[in-house]
């Protein structure tokens, strides 16, 4: 039999499956709502469900004799947030995650640039595999790895050792705050491995915003007299904003909540992350722990608004 | 003076020769055209113009000036590029305005200067949208605006009008000539459409494979066409084989002859040859008939008023010994 026929109308095709794809064919909405329940049970009652809870516990606060939580409604918890050692694990997290923020897309940005522009084919794969390759071994093996290598005894040492500059490592490590006995137990440190580990989450956003500019737009503003660091400010940029937005909201909001970096790299002082889970774990203070973890989610929401207003997403 | 001069440039890329040994001197105030099939190397003479190539060989002036190694945000050239090119992110004013902005002109003075470029084109109190909520005609003039704002020397056209659709590209191209004529500005633009470059050029470089194959005004090229390709590529010319010219008395070589200068019957004067019709198509103004005549397909323009010939019939037609025009052996 020839798989051409000569009626105008085929056919259903046989069974269950036949008139299924007629019936959503016709009901294109039912078939939405099917493939979008899931997903939205999930992010409203498992995620958000669970983000409300959270809310909730940190307006209760724990009594401190007893160990017990008390059910009541107060701002106390809250208060103790601005307490001087709680307060500086606050801002002790915030600058970091900034400047681990701006330094990653300043270190992306190229990165990004040549790949959307320039990489084409067999380049354009290497480029992929680059990025991604550091995602693909786990997190602690990586973080470790970074230990011995900005130990006193690693490889950085004995390198700038072997390059007669260690005098530059010791200055910079005789400094204060950012400095340590030693790199693997410096701000320093913990800097260097939170811009490793976050590196591809700014690098790929960044990309595929370069991705979409047309080259003749920056070939207009050089025709009409940009030159190249003009192109970059007028042009490049603004396009490329709501990739480094997106790339930063990884960035940022990763490295508030992160509690392994800085406890296996750096001082022992504390993160947001590592204050939520000695909260929540050994002191059993979980309204203090669930008002810990209400800071970042404010701060990210404060920083995508004044994005916002700053016009980073009028190129969207 | 001379606006742009062109001496032996090539522009290879790898082993494409995209331009090859190009001779070009464009005067000043003039309307030039630069006409050839894609891949034929006009666009890449005007991205050697605008600064977005260099040559891989060879000398280019303009206006006097030496311009090779000049990067294109130093040349006094502005070019409307072929799908605009406009800044998604700023407004239309912003756009027009970018010129001088990146020049350092003040605030006041460059939106007033950019407010006058959009009256100039038409589009005037469009300002304040951004370019996709624009049609493709009100595009390409804000386009027109951002170049023209910055006076240029030379204004550059890469197909501009190849985007719209055939009553807009025909009202634009009236008002770039008279743009053109009020500015007394240079402008060469590229195309590909013959009867873009034959209504609105003062001069004609046709293009072929990197070379220019013919340069002279609409009406040498048309009717006097150098090559068979530019017989062929300008207009729709019938290129006469050699055998066939000889049997008509002419010297053996190819000839071209424009359908519009052959007619059905014999006159007074006229050559005569005979064929079988073998196409007829209605073009409202004209019928095209095709014949077979001894193994050469001429096409022939009839009046609409005048009775078409069935297919298949013989007829006779002839033509002027002064419009056939004999060509190089060259391709």
């Amino acid at each position: 039999m020839s798989a051409v026929v000569d009626t105008s109308i085929l056919a259903r095709r046989e069974g269950a499956s036949g008139r299924l794809s007629d019936f959503f064919w016709r009901n294109p909405k039912i078939l939405l709502l099917l493939m979008l329940t899931p997903p939205l049970l999930w992010l409203g009652v498992i995620y958000l469900g669970s983000l409300f809870a959270l809310l909730l516990q940190s307006f209760f606060s724990i009594d401190d004799f007893s160990g017990l939580i008390n059910y009541e409604f107060t701002l106390a918890t809250y208060r103790q947030l601005l307490i001087p050692s709680n307060f500086d694990i606050i801002l002790r997290t915030v600058v970091m995650a900034a400047l681990v923020t701006l330094a990653s897309a300043i270190i992306a940005f190229p990165i990004a640039y040549y790949a959307a522009r320039y990489a084409k084919g067999k380049w354009k794969v290497i480029f992929y595999l680059g990025v991604m390759l550091p995602l693909w071994s786990s997190y602690l093996v990586k973080v470790y790895a970074w230990k011995l290598i900005l130990a006193k005894e690693g490889i950085i040492t004995w390198a700038l050792a072997k390059l007669n500059l260690l005098w530059l490592l010791e200055a910079w490590l005789s400094l204060p705050v950012v400095g340590g006995s030693s790199l693997s137990i410096s701000y320093t440190g913990t800097f260097i491995v939170f811009i490793y580990v976050w590196m591809p989450f700014m690098i790929l956003p960044i990309q595929a915003a370069l991705e979409r500019v047309q080259g003749n737009l920056i070939e207009a503003s050089a025709d009409l007299g940009g030159n190249p660091a003009q192109t970059f400010r007028y042009v490049l940029f603004p396009l490329a904003l709501p990739g480094i937005i997106a790339g930063s909201i990884f960035t940022f909001s990763l490295t508030l909540g992160d509690y392994i970096i800085p406890q296996i790299i750096g001082s022992s002082r504390l993160f947001i992350g590592q204050a939520v889970y000695a909260q929540q774990g050994t002191a059993g203070n979980i309204p203090l722990a669930a008002a810990f973890t209400v800071v970042p989610i404010v701060i990210m929401g404060l920083y995508l608004w004044m994005a916002k207003r700053q016009g980073a997403f009028d190129a969207l | 003076m001379t606006a742009v001069l062109f001496q032996q440039v090539s522009r290879h890329f790898g082993a494409v020769r995209a331009v090859d040994s190009v001779d070009l001197a464009i005067a000043e105030g003039e309307f030039f055209a630069m006409l050839g099939p894609s891949g034929s190397g006009k666009t890449t003479c005007l991205r050697l113009m605008a600064g977005f190539e260099q040559p891989t060989s060879g000398h280019i002036e303009i206006f006097g000036e030496t311009a090779e190694g000049v990067p294109p945000y130093r040349r006094n050239v502005n070019t409307v590029f072929q799908d605009y090119a406009l800044f998604p992110h700023l407004s239309i004013l912003e756009n027009v305005a970018y010129g001088l902005m990146v020049k350092g002109v003040g605030k006041a003075e460059r939106l007033k200067a950019a407010e006058e470029a959009l009256a100039m084109v038409k589009l005037p109190g469009y300002g304040t949208r951004r370019p996709g909520q624009l049609s493709g005609g009100q595009r390409q003039r804000v386009a027109l605006a951002r170049a023209l704002v910055n006076r240029p020397r030379v204004l550059l056209l890469d197909e501009p009008l190849g985007a719209l659709d055939l009553k807009l590209r025909e009202q634009m191209q009236e008002e770039l000539k008279s743009l053109q004529k009020s500015l007394g500005i240079t402008f060469i633009f590229v195309t590909h459409d013959q009867g873009e470059a034959l209504s609105m050029a003062d001069r004609i470089a046709v293009f072929n494979d990197g070379k220019i194959q013919q340069l002279g005004t609409p009406e040498e090229v048309y009717k006097r066409p150098k090559t068979r390709f530019v017989a062929d590529f300008v207009g729709s010319s019938n290129v006469l084989p050699p055998d066939f010219v000889a049997s008509l008395g002419f010297g053996n070589s190819h000839a071209s002859l424009r359908p519009e200068d052959i007619t059905l019957g014999e006159g007074p004067g006229r050559k005569p040859f005979s064929g079988r019709v073998v196409a007829t198509s209605f073009l409202g103004a004209a019928n095209r008939v095709t014949v077979e005549a001894a193994g050469a397909r001429v096409a022939a323009m009839v009046p609409a008023s005048l009775a078409v010939p069935a297919q298949g019939e013989t007829v006779t037609l002839s033509f002027l010994a002064e419009d056939l025009h004999q060509m190089d052996a060259t391709p």
